[in-house]
């Protein structure tokens, strides 16, 4: 699915979203109130200066208190690799987006991640990884590295990976494997209509963090949430 | 990955009693040692984790030699081989040893 | 704790850089205090590197437990920039995973993380990203529940990847010359865009654009430590007694730090062009100042202090 067509199907009664550079903002009537929208379209890399308009946006969010929730649909590429986002501290400017979100949704404004295209590495930390429940579209294709570039750096051939990563979603790239570790927790489908799916995720909502709980329960992340907690059993002994 | 286990026995336990220690890091020609003080005082066991497959002789003899100098009596000793060379295995199967000795 | 003997070594010598990650541990805490959680003796291993012949490591290459600085209890996380370059795996995050999550319940006066990471482990990489994503909601959370999360840095590795974006969430940071901080590293930038973006082989470039003095200048970190373990320990204590909260008006002083920072500096193509900016009198001297002479100047930059993390 288009930007277009996931807004046309949220906002039945239209909307003010807009995309300018590849970032996305804006929101629109939705279930009886108001949803929010930031987000990256079109596959653009996430720099410093994208980083900081879209916290901008949320924290103005915050701000303004009315405890709406906000949407982060992502089709991005990976952060932008190159000298002058580093030496301008991408690092802060993308954890900053990430402690935007956080921040929103402890303050009353439930965060829900949309990933309807490609996203990758430090640009899905930042944005669909800091939402508290992630839903994903057919066909969107999250991934830390594709696998000829895993082929590379673990020195093993293609061919065997492409043979592993059957078996073992712990490392192969795509939707799939990214929903057995939990990262990504439900799939919608394009079929029905969207805004009463994001609605039933918005009501559905859970406290805390679960993705580990997901990751052991659908076998992407079999160890996680035993290791977890037994780090915490472990700290509580005195 | 290649397993080795050898099995050795001492004449005397290994003096001290520390329990446990580990020493060395999984790296590139490196590897960890971990020791524990845990079965009877004329038995050690030395059980190896390898990416370098086709070294058991040697190994072996480094184990022997060690276990000859030691006598690490009472120790299982487990090492996850980052492709360490003897000496090196030499070595830290000694620091490991005085470790436990402290 | 396994190795406690193994680095009873004085802290005043002992160098941060070239430590393991379990020496560290034990000389930056009160002596004989640290307590491990999951020791190398459960043999908590990866059950995913065997599949790609990949020697495992009892730890999972991250020491995680509990101590005492200066008698206060503390949590300390402290990743083995050796073992696959620190990088967090599905064990390796989720140790780091539980331990904030134990601070949140368990109200210690801080939590230390001692950074040494490369990002995420490929033959691990989406429980890796995941548990990367965890710890930063879980610092928010501990964060907000008034403990200090202090981030330590200057290990062989430096802190790269989903580490940096993590180091970016604690309250404050600490950082010596030989750490690095950054998101893609030297290389990754090079390999996407080409030597002319940036020579990964020119150190100097490295260090000038991601290292420890760069990121102090710019208010990237809140104090510059020698490179001894007793310089990290008076940091970390320091700075566990200034720890910004975390809240809107914290967020609203960042965005309009990092704003400004952007404005200012967005059309500087090297570091030295940023520090003569900043008004060091001689930038290119800044490299190779020793400790002192690099607070000197440190302290008459205005953007190097500030609570806006």
């Amino acid at each position: 699915m288009t930007l277009a067509e996931i807004l046309a199907g949220l906002f039945p009664q239209g909307h003010s979203v807009q995309v300018r550079d590849g970032l996305v903002t804006g929101g629109g009537p939705f279930a009886g109130s108001k949803l929010h929208v930031v987000g990256i379209d079109g596959d653009t890399p996430l720099g410093v200066e994208g980083a900081l308009i879209l916290s901008r946006v949320v924290l103005d969010v915050v701000r303004a208190g009315d405890r709406a929730p906000i949407l982060v649909a992502v089709d991005s590429d990976s952060q932008r690799m190159s000298r002058r986002d580093e030496l301008l501290g991408l690092n802060e400017c993308l954890a900053h987006l990430a402690k935007a979100l956080l921040l929103a949704d402890r303050s009353g404004h439930p965060t829900i991640g949309l990933i309807y295209g490609h996203s990758a590495a430090g640009a899905f930390i930042a944005t669909a990884l800091a939402t508290r429940v992630l839903a994903a579209l057919p066909g969107a294709n999250p991934s830390v590295m594709d696998l000829p570039s895993v082929a590379r750096v673990t020195k093993l051939p293609l061919d065997k990976l492409q043979e592993m990563a059957k078996s073992t979603p712990v490392f192969a790239p795509g939707i799939d494997n990214m929903v057995a570790t939990g990262a990504v927790h439900v799939v919608l489908d394009p079929g029905k209509a969207l805004d009463g799916q994001i609605r039933d995720l918005i009501t559905g909502l859970q406290a805390g963090d679960d993705r580990d709980r997901l990751g052991e329960t659908r076998g992407g992340r079999p160890v996680a949430r035993g290791i977890a907690g037994a780090v915490i059993d472990q700290a509580r002994l005195v | 990955m290649e397993t080795l286990t050898f099995r050795h026995t001492t004449k005397k336990p290994l003096p001290g009693s520390v329990p446990n220690a580990i020493t060395g890091v999984v790296a590139s020609g490196n590897l960890e040692i971990l020791l524990e003080r845990v079965l009877p005082p004329d038995a050690c066991e030395v059980a190896i984790e390898t990416p370098i497959a086709g070294y058991g002789v040697v190994w072996e003899a480094v184990v022997a030699d060690f276990v000859a100098r030691a006598q690490p009596g009472g120790l299982r000793i487990s090492i996850n081989d980052g492709g360490a060379r003897p000496d090196t295995v030499s070595l830290r199967l000694l620091q490991g040893a005085r470790l436990m000795e402290a | 704790m396994a190795g406690n003997r193994a680095a009873s070594a004085d802290p005043d010598a002992l160098s941060w850089y070239e430590a393991t990650a379990r020496q560290r541990v034990v000389a930056l805490a009160d002596p004989g205090s640290v307590r491990e959680f999951l020791p190398p003796t459960e043999r908590r291993m990866s059950p995913h590197l065997p599949l790609f012949d990949l020697p495992r490591a009892f730890d999972d290459g991250i020491v995680v437990g509990r101590a005492t600085l200066d008698g206060k209890p503390v949590l300390i996380a402290a990743q083995e920039g050796r073992f696959m370059g620190g990088a967090f795996g599905e064990i390796h995050g989720a140790k780091l995973v539980g331990l904030l999550r134990a601070a949140i319940e368990l109200k210690p006066a801080a939590v230390l993380i001692l950074f040494d990471t490369g990002g995420v482990r490929l033959q691990e990489a989406n429980a890796g990203e995941t548990a990367i994503a965890e710890t930063m909601r879980a610092i928010v959370d501990a964060r907000a529940a008034g403990i200090p999360v202090i981030g330590l840095i200057g290990g062989r590795a430096g802190c790269y990847g989903g580490g940096g974006l993590i180091a970016g969430t604690c309250s404050r940071l600490a950082v010596s010359e030989g750490g690095r901080i950054s998101v893609s590293g030297p290389e990754v930038i090079e390999t996407n865009k080409g030597a002319e973006e940036f020579d990964s082989r020119d150190r100097a470039l490295v260090w000038r654009t991601m290292g420890g003095k760069h990121r102090r200048l710019i208010g990237g970190a809140d104090a510059f430590c020698a490179d001894t373990v007793a310089a990290f320990r008076r940091a970390a204590l320091d700075l566990i007694g200034r720890a910004p909260a975390f809240d809107l008006d914290t967020l609203e002083a960042e965005q309009a730090r990092l704003e400004s920072r952007i404005e200012r500096f967005g059309d500087c193509r090297d570091a030295t062009d940023v520090w003569a900016r900043l008004g060091v009198n001689d930038p290119d001297s800044v490299p190779a100042m020793d400790t002192r002479a690099f607070d000197e100047t440190v302290a008459r930059v205005r953007e190097a202090n500030h609570d806006a993390r």
